[in-house]
């Protein structure tokens, strides 16, 4: 943004600044760089060391099999790998309905103080630990059955959905033009459709993000899994049952004295990475491609 | 779709539902006297959570004292200082660093992190610091400094976007402002951009320190998990989201599970709280444009 700024404001330009002031300038442009140096160096040690392990463990046993009993080598998280999408599914089947009606809700109804406290509360929501959320899966969903299952994790994650998923929605309905809705109210359609058919519609690209980035940040989480979905080494696509979890399946390998296992936990690394970036990716190349650039 | 809206405080109300009533028997047994004794002890049924909080606190500091100044160094560099062609994949690998599930952070810091510190940085801190009485003891690489270390490169990308959103607000004409009257660009930055966007700064970290506050997977596997007051970063500590990670699918009788509940409440009560404050702040700055970076 600052153009201006960066162009006039290069101390040559200006002749009588102190030598002390110009020498602090530098100073400070340099601490900058380095702080961006710094900053940039565990996030390139993660991402390099994950690659460099994850193609090195990653086999085909990994994709097809599932776990061995403790302490022997091979078998892989196929089971884990199925149970996220699983879970996943569950989730955006609940959360992304509510989500995207609470962002309809406030853009197009929501223009008053009730509008403001639910969107507050959304913000507030967002913040709330995810281990937090858990607990209150356990208690809504796992109390009631009596045992664990991948509803329960299902749950969970989907009350982190909502609130991502309600504001960024709300943020995509509010830039489509005024025009639009006025246009579609003089043909005499009602309020109720024109929302639905026509800004709704309008802003779908944009809406499709804030759910990809919605399910990218939960596709990864571990915690509220931990008491929900509790984990299973055997296949099970029953939404009543325990399930394994990619991120469970990590979390538990890499507490594991085994050398195999933590091969196994890389590699499980590098399957769920792979899929939050493709879906980040993903996004910001329809973003830029959408109508709705700016966003 | 108000209903859908209504859901969002729905469940809200829901979740401070559950943790109250479902704390109240731990709440019944220890009162106050909960969050001041600092004996857990699951087999005589004697719980204190003062070691969970002295653990959640002081991790959470530590990252904030390692994350803040590189936080928003990087924000000031990216939005003053950067040319136009860095600053896009810039922010992508910062927001990508977001991206990044806890449970990764985590595995990266088990076997990367921890050997670093234990073989290199610990020792090196005992000999040089050791004086202080904060550097002392075994280096075994887990420990209070590992969890701190984790958590300040997990809370930068939060803090430094919303920073960078804060600045990004700054009237033009403040900047222009002040070069007119003859300053250099980092007299520019600190009386013209800085000095304005203070308090959206200071929400940024409270923001982060929210993040830190309820951070779970990562922390819990790295901080040792040893219910101990040490005055020494290298000891093992324990937090409150740790203390429920490990010890809630576990959990026998009822008091045991009340007691970890009430941990979650005040965990929640106090992530809440710290994130209200933060919302209201960057609000203040950016007018009631939301404060985005969680997605």
């Amino acid at each position: 943004m600052p153009d201006l700024a960066t162009t006039a404001s290069t101390p040559q330009t200006v002749a009588n600044i102190s030598l002390w002031r110009r020498l602090t300038d530098h100073v400070m442009t340099g601490v900058a760089v380095a702080t961006v140096v710094l900053v940039l160096a565990p996030l390139i040690a993660i991402f390099g060391y994950l690659v460099y392990k994850g193609v090195g463990s990653i086999d085909w046993a990994f994709l097809t099999q599932t776990p061995k009993p403790v302490g022997e080598a091979g078998g892989g998280m196929a089971n884990a790998i199925v149970g996220s999408g699983l879970i996943l599914g569950i989730a955006s089947i609940v959360g992304v309905p509510f989500g995207v009606g609470a962002g309809i809700y406030l853009a197009e109804f929501g223009r008053n103080r009730l509008g403001s406290v639910v969107r507050f509360t959304a913000d507030v929501l967002n913040g709330v630990p995810s281990i937090v959320i858990g607990i209150v899966a356990y208690a809504i969903v796992v109390l009631y059955q009596k045992h664990f299952s991948a509803l329960a994790g299902g749950v969970a994650l989907a009350i982190m959905m909502v609130p991502t998923i309600s504001r960024t929605t709300e943020e995509m309905l509010l830039l489509v033009p005024q025009a639009l809705r006025e246009a579609a109210y003089g043909l005499g359609i009602p309020r109720w459709r024109t929302t639905l058919s026509i800004t709704l519609r309008t802003a779908t690209s944009g809406v499709i993000t804030g759910i990809m980035l919605a399910f990218a940040r939960v596709a990864g989480e571990t915690a509220p899994l931990l008491f929900t979905t509790l984990g299973n080494d055997y296949w099970n696509l029953r939404v009543g049952q325990p399930t394994a979890a990619l991120p469970l399946q990590i979390y538990n390998y890499a507490n594991s004295p085994y050398d195999d296992w933590h091969r196994q936990a890389w590699a499980g690394a590098f399957v769920l990475i792979l899929l939050i970036v493709t879906a980040v990716a993903a996004v910001r190349y329809a973003v830029r491609r959408g109508t709705f650039g700016a966003a | 779709m108000t209903a859908c809206g209504l859901a969002v405080l729905g469940v809200l109300v829901l979740i401070v539902y559950e943790l109250t009533s479902r704390s109240s028997l731990s709440w019944h047994a220890f009162g106050f006297k909960f969050f001041a004794a600092s004996d857990w002890d699951p087999v005589n049924e004697h719980f204190g959570a003062l070691p969970f909080i002295f653990g959640t606190l002081v991790s959470s500091l530590l990252a904030l004292v390692m994350a803040v100044p590189l936080a928003v160094g990087v924000a000031v560099f990216t939005t003053e200082m950067c040319p136009k062609a860095l600053r896009g994949p810039l922010s992508f690998f910062v927001e990508l660093l977001a991206a990044i599930p806890s449970v990764i952070y985590g595995l990266w810091a088990i076997f990367v992190l921890v050997p670093l510190l234990s073989h290199y940085v610990e020792p090196f801190l005992a000999k040089t610091l050791g004086w202080t009485g904060l550097f002392e003891g075994s280096a075994y690489g887990y420990g209070m400094l590992a969890a701190g270390i984790i958590l300040a490169i997990m809370i930068i990308p939060i803090v430094s976007s919303i920073t960078r959103e804060v600045l990004m607000v700054v009237p033009q004409h403040q900047r222009e402002g002040v070069l007119a009257l003859g300053a250099t660009r980092w007299e520019m930055i600190r009386v013209g951009v800085l000095r304005n966007a203070r308090a959206g700064i200071v929400g940024a970290i409270i923001l982060g320190l929210g993040r830190a506050l309820g951070e779970t997977m990562a922390v819990t596997m790295v901080i040792g998990n040893r219910p101990e007051i040490a005055k020494s970063l290298f000891a093992s500590g324990y937090t409150m989201a740790s203390v429920l990670a490990n010890e809630f699918s576990e959990a026998t009788g009822d008091v045991y599970l009340s007691a970890l509940i009430e941990i979650g409440l005040a965990l929640f009560l106090v992530t809440i709280i710290v994130n209200a404050l933060a919302q209201l702040l960057v609000w203040t700055v950016t007018r009631g444009q939301p404060a985005r970076g969680h997605a």
